[in-house]
């Protein structure tokens, strides 16, 4: 047998994983491709797309990860994406894994796959817990009764891999073949499905493959999308007269009666094959449940699981950032040193203030994404994110959205980037959309350096701490003011039924956390290094372009007249040295975002800022820290630490207008990298424009309110 | 002991009953059924808090639900119901 595959070898064979959410899939793909993986998009729908290679007995094998589905009908993105991957990219075997410790439901999956009559192979996963749950599997008998072979496996451990491999390279060379069983749909379907066979005359091309009497019981099914691939009006007024027959003879619409009649099948196969020894499966779940969902104390325990996720991600995380800061700096510094000091050197200002200042920038917050997305994978991997969810429903309920949505909402007080990245984890794409929209409302960590140079410029001491939670509050209120405001709006729809499953809690696997953290630490890399490097880049541009050539009167909407002779240009970025301070100031001045910053101050005027602030704002665009060094940069200071700029800050504005900045910074214009990862998250511009223009006209009015009625109050 | 037909949302904890018929459309009927609440499929209530979403006992697996939709799934008692607790 040996010899007889290895003469196969040339050919890499392709197998999907098909397989219910939560049932080992992720774990046995992780086991099967380890490191080699690829994570990506399904063309046009944002489900995930894994793809990974192994190789067994000198065969290549590339296995595609399906996204978990409990069934295939046309109803979800994940379902849809799951059957096209299946029909169209036809692998050479479909491995269906079915948690062994919750048969029936996850056989209803199999069942569908045998009726599209695919080289099939279940793997029953979770073997080790079946057995210690006491489900004892006459497997041989099992495998005769659905025509398909079955291995047992532990994903966790790789138990039964090795075997399932054997068998997927004799199922792609023939040497194993499944038996076709047809489930008995009952007198009136199958009358139907008689019916309905012999007027389906010319089978739509994509469905070549596929059997004609499972075409015919998917459009009894009235499957859509199948309906849709039949241009064929005469067949599809026949089976829509088969239908209305079939729904009154049954009292019910066909397609839940072959639902019922498929689990009909797999309980009479159950009942056959599988012994039950004892009955504990739940038992410490539902105790540990008991807790964790409670009426008073479900939320408080959700609330300091939270604490704890941020705290681990802040607290252990910051000294990484920081070590990551000193290697950028150095980097930069080294970078420098191959040029003249006070060079002007439009080279150098590129690769120190554009690149490494940009992206490295946005690379410094690497360690906070993969702790933060390692504990999310935690809460996921354990089981608890379902009850999360499940605990905060039904606040979350109450502005339109899914509890799950929480999860994502609250990564954005981290950054907003992975937070967008989160919301894939929402199946329902109005829930997500709301949900994207409101994501850059949640204070993100890149603000907080603003709020760190304006709060102490003008707040006494004991008011910082009250001022920072005004913030942050008026963030979420909004938000959820928002949310709501959209899903009775655009987003209009009856809200998402909450229907979820809660698995078993497990014990995450190290290996697991490792690649899943590591998967989303690659997309933010990749985002760095692409999107964000470009929109460094530009903004790096509109700030040293024009060049400002020594000697410039400038003047600024009235504001302030300012006569400048010196030498040499401006050094530009955030560290400018005690002399070239003033020459910073007059390139930024001069330059394009300089220019906007005056052009705007008319617009801006009326929420009390000025060109200096419009100026800054234009660059908290690129990155919203950016707004500090901007302001350093219009202020001339000579970038040694802020307190000489607060000092200017305290002289030049009044407290409100400083709470006026803060404000328009938390709701304003969405930073570069966020409007990038929600064209791509959304998979278009549309949202992307809608979002960095909605919130940046929210954020004029509220400011605009705030500032008038604030100055009418004689508060500034 | 006649057995009524009550919305799933009426049941209270530790309850058995028998999934009769739910009023949604095609999306949701097929996604109940994936899930396993297919009618004549018998299950357990494991937590009935009053309001929010409701804990159910379905084939192996626990499912949450949110209480709308559980006011539109109808059910019977089963006869000699009641697990363990409650009831």
């Amino acid at each position: 047998m040996i010899q007889a595959i290895t003469a196969k070898a040339q050919k890499t064979i392709t197998i999907a994983l098909a397989g219910n959410p939560n049932s080992g899939k992720t774990t046995l793909f992780n086991h099967l491709t380890g490191a080699h993986q690829h994570v990506g998009n399904y063309p046009g729908v944002t489900v995930e797309k894994k793809e990974g290679k192994t190789s067994h007995k000198g065969s290549e094998i590339a296995v595609i990860d399906l996204p978990g589905t409990y069934s295939l009908t046309a109803y979800s993105i994940e379902e849809r994406v799951a059957r096209a991957a299946i029909i169209d990219e036809k692998p050479d075997v479909i491995v269906d894994v079915v948690d062994s410790s919750n048969l029936e439901r996850n056989l209803y999956l199999a069942t569908q796959l045998m009726e599209m009559e695919l080289p099939l192979i279940l793997a029953f996963n979770m073997a080790d817990l079946a057995k210690e749950r006491g489900f004892l599997f006459d497997l041989e008998h099992l495998s005769t009764l659905l025509g398909v072979p079955i291995i047992s496996t532990v994903g966790r451990t790789g138990h039964g891999v090795a075997g399932l491999l054997d068998r997927v390279l004799e199922v792609a060379d023939g040497s194993c073949a499944g038996q076709k069983r047809e489930i008995n749909y009952g007198k009136e379907i199958e009358g139907a499905i008689e019916q309905v066979l012999p007027l389906i005359s010319q089978i739509p091309t994509r469905y070549a493959g596929s059997p004609k009497r499972w075409l015919a019981l998917k459009l009894i099914e009235q499957d859509k999308e199948i309906a849709e691939a039949f241009e064929d009006a005469k067949l599809l007024a026949a089976v829509d007269e088969v239908v209305k027959r079939l729904t009154v003879l049954l009292g019910e619409g066909p397609e839940v009666v072959i639902a019922e009649r498929r689990y009909g099948f797999i309980s009479g196969a159950c009942q056959e094959c599988v012994k039950t020894t004892t009955e504990m499966r739940h038992d410490v779940s539902d105790m540990i449940d008991t807790i964790v969902t409670h009426k008073a104390l479900g939320l408080p325990i959700f609330l300091v699981l939270m604490y704890f996720v941020f705290q681990l991600t802040f607290t252990v995380g910051t000294p990484f950032v920081m070590l990551l800061e000193k290697i950028f700096a150095a980097l930069g510094a080294g970078i420098s040193s191959f040029w003249p000091a006070g060079s002007d050197s439009l080279v150098r200002s590129l690769l120190v203030d554009g690149v490494i200042g940009g992206v490295g920038g946005v690379l410094t917050f690497l360690p906070n994404v993969v702790l933060l997305f390692m504990a999310i994978a935690v809460l996921e991997d354990t089981g608890y994110m379902a009850r999360a969810a499940f605990v905060v429903d039904h606040i979350m309920h109450k502005i339109g959205l899914h509890g799950k949505s929480f999860i994502p909402m609250l990564v954005g007080f981290g950054c907003s980037v992975p937070a967008i990245m989160a919301t894939r984890i929402l199946e329902s794409r109005r829930n997500r959309l709301t949900t994207i929209m409101v994501i850059p409302l949640m204070s993100c960590g890149a603000r907080y350096p603003i709020y760190a140079l304006i709060i102490p410029a003008f707040f006494p001491l004991k008011w910082h701490g009250p001022v920072m939670w005004l913030i942050y509050v008026t963030g979420i209120a909004l938000a959820v003011a928002v949310a709501k405001i959209l899903r009775l709006t655009i987003f209009k729809g009856e809200t998402i039924p909450f229907v979820m499953e809660l698995p078993p809690y497990r014990m995450p696997t190290a290996k697991a956390l490792v690649i899943h953290a590591w998967e989303r630490a690659k997309l933010y890399l990749q985002k760095a290094g692409t999107t964000i490097l470009m929109a460094s880049l530009i903004m790096w541009g509109a700030t040293n372009f024009p060049r400002w050539e020594g000697v410039v009167t400038v003047e600024r909407g009235g504001a302030e007249s300012v006569t400048a002779v010196v030498e040499g240009s401006a050094e530009g970025g955030v560290t400018v040295g005690r002399g070239g301070g003033e020459a910073a100031q007059m390139q930024l001045t001069h330059s394009i975002a300089g220019r906007v910053g005056a052009f705007i101050e008319p617009a801006i005027k009326p929420l009390g800022f000025d060109w200096k602030i419009g100026t800054a704002l234009v660059g908290a665009f690129a990155a919203k820290e950016i707004f500090v060094s901007q302001m350093g940069v219009v202020f001339a200071t000579d970038g040694q630490g802020n307190q000489t700029l607060r000092d200017k800050l305290a002289e030049s504005y009044s407290g409100l207008t400083g709470f006026c900045i803060m404000l328009f910074c938390l709701i304003a214009i969405p930073c570069m990298a966020t409007v990038a990862i929600t064209k791509a998250e959304t998979g278009g511009w549309k949202w992307a424009l809608f979002q960095l223009g909605g919130l940046t006209v929210l954020a004029y009015l509220v400011v605009l309110i705030v500032y008038q009625v604030g100055h009418g109050l004689g508060l500034g | 002991m006649v057995s009524s037909t009550k919305p799933l949302s009426h049941i209270k904890d530790g309850e058995k009953v028998k999934f009769v018929s739910v009023e949604a459309g095609r999306g949701l009927k097929n996604l109940l059924a994936a899930m396993g609440l297919v009618p004549n499929t018998e299950f357990s209530v494991v937590k009935n808090g009053g309001h929010g979403p409701m804990i159910l006992a379905v084939k192996h697996s626990r499912l949450a639900l949110g209480r709308v939709m559980a006011t539109k799934i109808m059910v019977t008692k089963c006869l000699h119901s009641t697990l363990a607790k409650g009831a």
